[in-house]
């Protein structure tokens, strides 16, 4: 079911919501999360407000979704809608999805190829960068008074509100803010290198889309990849087949300004041989009588010049990138209110794949996802947590472990990247 | 939409009518089967080579082969049911499924195209009965033995925005 359709105790009812003015973090500081932060309208609003329409840069496509002059997407920036299109001379352009005249959201295609985006209310229309182009009837109805657009009226101050772009290595970024620094600098050079891993020098080929509304508060999605501790604990095929698990080596790393992470794992051929009795022990997910009947699903082609056979990156405020064995994506996080997500997915592989490579990424795509074997784990468990916090009287979580710790982590069982990512974004709040 | 192989070809009434009442007769014990929860008998309805999708619409349209599952064999199909039954945490739900205009596409011999709506209804514990999915079975029936068995079952759902995930097969 949608969050809209909660019948006790909607979205909305929150008996915890108060003026913006009145929240206070805990004197613990980031040893504990107060609930507001994932239930509040106000909290929300100034969200919006200073990360997605301030100093972020923003994914919103990739360049392979729009090869050619005239190619278009819907995306969003935040919970606002916006177009990515190309231009006649290869350039990429992203403006709001909202006419000048009187705010239509007028491109109701997911994708598709245009000269021109016309709106379908007035028919105000507008080139491929988002300018004004043309008004019906600009000087009026021939022969008649008062009838048209003032005779000051200038086309080219009427264009859709644009955004400044950046594209790095085929990955189309935007930003409300002007004068940003580079998506180079932003990402800083140890996220970067994981990012250069799955794109430089490469070119995806697109394998599909998956959407889903995730009913939780949109940080809930980065707390998830910084949180390396739950991977081990919930998801029953990462640990029985090795692809992450508690003694194997694997790292939380996070730069310096502790917005963005990445979660790596290296796999282990043998995994459980290199694991004692009692950390297995504490891993309950771990099923000795989980066997898969057709191997192939978990089979990894060293593709990569990567130590790690996972890294789950994720890119503040918005983007999830996705390695996981052979299988690559990118997730557009949505915001959609306090109680709620949309997940935009963009499974690829590479232009340079085989016939059979392609069919063993989409195999192995049935771990990831609204339908995936660990996805669907994540999705419930970050419902569960939304309902918690929403529902129940109480006010806060623990962040304690790995002590006081913040930023990169060399164990799993740590929430330094989360500590690490809530100072930043209480900076960035003034909570 | 159209799905290469999946055109209406000229059928004499009489065999159409007959596999139409055996693919319906396959979808009824199909969905019995996944809607009572006997999630280790659903690989029973393939064949050893069968391939299963559930994909988007858009993909289908945009000829984009990724799906929300996507399995290769029987093995696969296998594999998926033990997972949903035994390892994957989610929560308990109830789900129904409704078949409804069943076409016979082409008969070739044993083996037969069809393809049907469907529609998914979830329930979760305190929550409202919804639709999960709308969509549409493009299916490859082969007569193995007595009854029908699916060499392929592509799920072709509507719903593009899916309500949180897809637990249960389709």
């Amino acid at each position: 079911m949608f969050s809209s359709e909660t019948v006790i105790h909607p979205p909305g009812s929150s008996p915890k919501e108060r003026e913006l003015r009145t929240y206070r973090w805990p004197e613990e500081g980031l040893a504990v999360i107060p609930d507001w932060i994932y239930t509040s309208q106000a909290i929300y609003d100034r969200e919006m407000e200073s990360i997605f329409r301030g100093r972020t840069w923003n994914y919103v496509a990739l360049e392979a979704e729009i090869p050619k002059p005239g190619d278009y997407l819907r995306s969003y920036v935040g919970a606002t809608p916006v177009v990515v299109a190309r231009e006649q001379d290869g350039s990429v352009h992203v403006f709001e999805n909202r006419c000048a005249h009187r705010g239509v959201e007028f491109c109701r295609q997911a994708r598709g190829n245009a000269s021109e985006f016309v709106c379908p209310y007035h028919q105000w229309s507008y080139d491929l960068s988002g300018n004004l182009q043309g008004i019906p009837f600009k000087r009026g109805v021939k022969g008649e008074k008062d009838s048209g657009m003032p005779a000051g009226f200038r086309t080219e101050d009427h264009g859709l509100c644009k955004l400044e772009v950046r594209i790095l290595h085929g990955v189309v970024f935007a930003t409300f803010a002007r004068d940003m620094e580079s998506v180079e600098t932003y990402l800083g050079a140890e996220i970067l290198k994981d990012f250069e891993v799955v794109f430089k020098d490469r070119k995806p080929r697109i394998l599909g889309y998956y959407r889903n509304e995730l009913p939780g508060n949109w940080k809930l999605y980065h707390e998830n990849l910084k949180d390396p501790y739950h991977a081990t604990l919930l998801h029953s095929f990462l640990v029985t087949f090795g692809l992450m698990v508690a003694g194997n080596k694997s790292k939380m790393i996070a730069d310096p300004s502790g917005r963005h992470g990445t979660m790596a794992s290296a796999k282990s051929d043998d995994v459980m041989k290199a694991v004692d009795a009692e950390t297995q022990q504490q891993m309950r997910s771990f099923r000795t009588d989980l066997k898969l009947a057709d191997r192939r699903f978990l089979e990894f082609m060293r593709e990569f010049d990567s130590p790690w056979s996972v890294t789950m990156q994720t890119i503040w405020p918005n983007l999830i990138v996705q390695r996981e064995l052979n299988t690559l994506g990118v997730r557009q996080i949505v915001p959609n209110g306090p109680h709620s997500m949309i997940m935009m997915w963009t499974m690829f592989g590479y232009e340079d794949d085989s016939e059979e490579m392609t069919r063993h990424r989409l195999r192995q795509g049935n771990l990831m996802g609204p339908s995936g074997f660990l996805g669907l784990e994540d999705n419930e468990a970050i419902k569960f947590l939304q309902e918690g916090v929403r529902r129940s009287p109480g006010e806060r979580g623990v962040l304690l472990l790995g002590g006081t710790n913040e930023g990169t982590a060399d164990t799993l069982a740590s929430e330094a990247s989360i500590r690490a990512m809530y100072r930043n974004y209480r900076e960035v709040m003034g909570l | 939409m159209m799905i290469a192989g999946y055109e209406i070809a000229a059928i004499e009434a009489r065999a159409a009518r007959e596999a139409r009442a055996d693919i319906e007769d396959f979808h009824n014990l199909y969905c019995n089967t996944l809607d009572l929860g006997d999630l280790a008998l659903w690989p029973d309805f393939f064949t050893e080579d069968a391939l299963y999708v559930v994909i988007a619409r858009e993909n289908v349209e945009a000829n984009l082969p990724a799906g929300l599952v996507y399995a290769e064999g029987r093995a696969m199909i296998r594999d998926r049911a033990f997972a949903v039954k035994n390892t994957m945490m989610f929560a308990p739900r109830y789900l129904q499924h409704f078949v409804s205009n069943v076409t016979v596409l082409s008969i070739a011999g044993e083996q037969i195209r069809s393809q049907s709506h469907y529609l998914l209804l979830q329930t979760l514990v305190e929550g409202p009965t919804t639709i999960q999915q709308a969509g549409r079975y493009y299916d490859t029936f082969v007569r193995g033995g007595k009854q029908l068995l699916l060499k392929e079952r592509r799920c072709v759902y509507d719903t593009t925005l899916i309500a949180n995930d897809l637990v249960m097969p389709v």
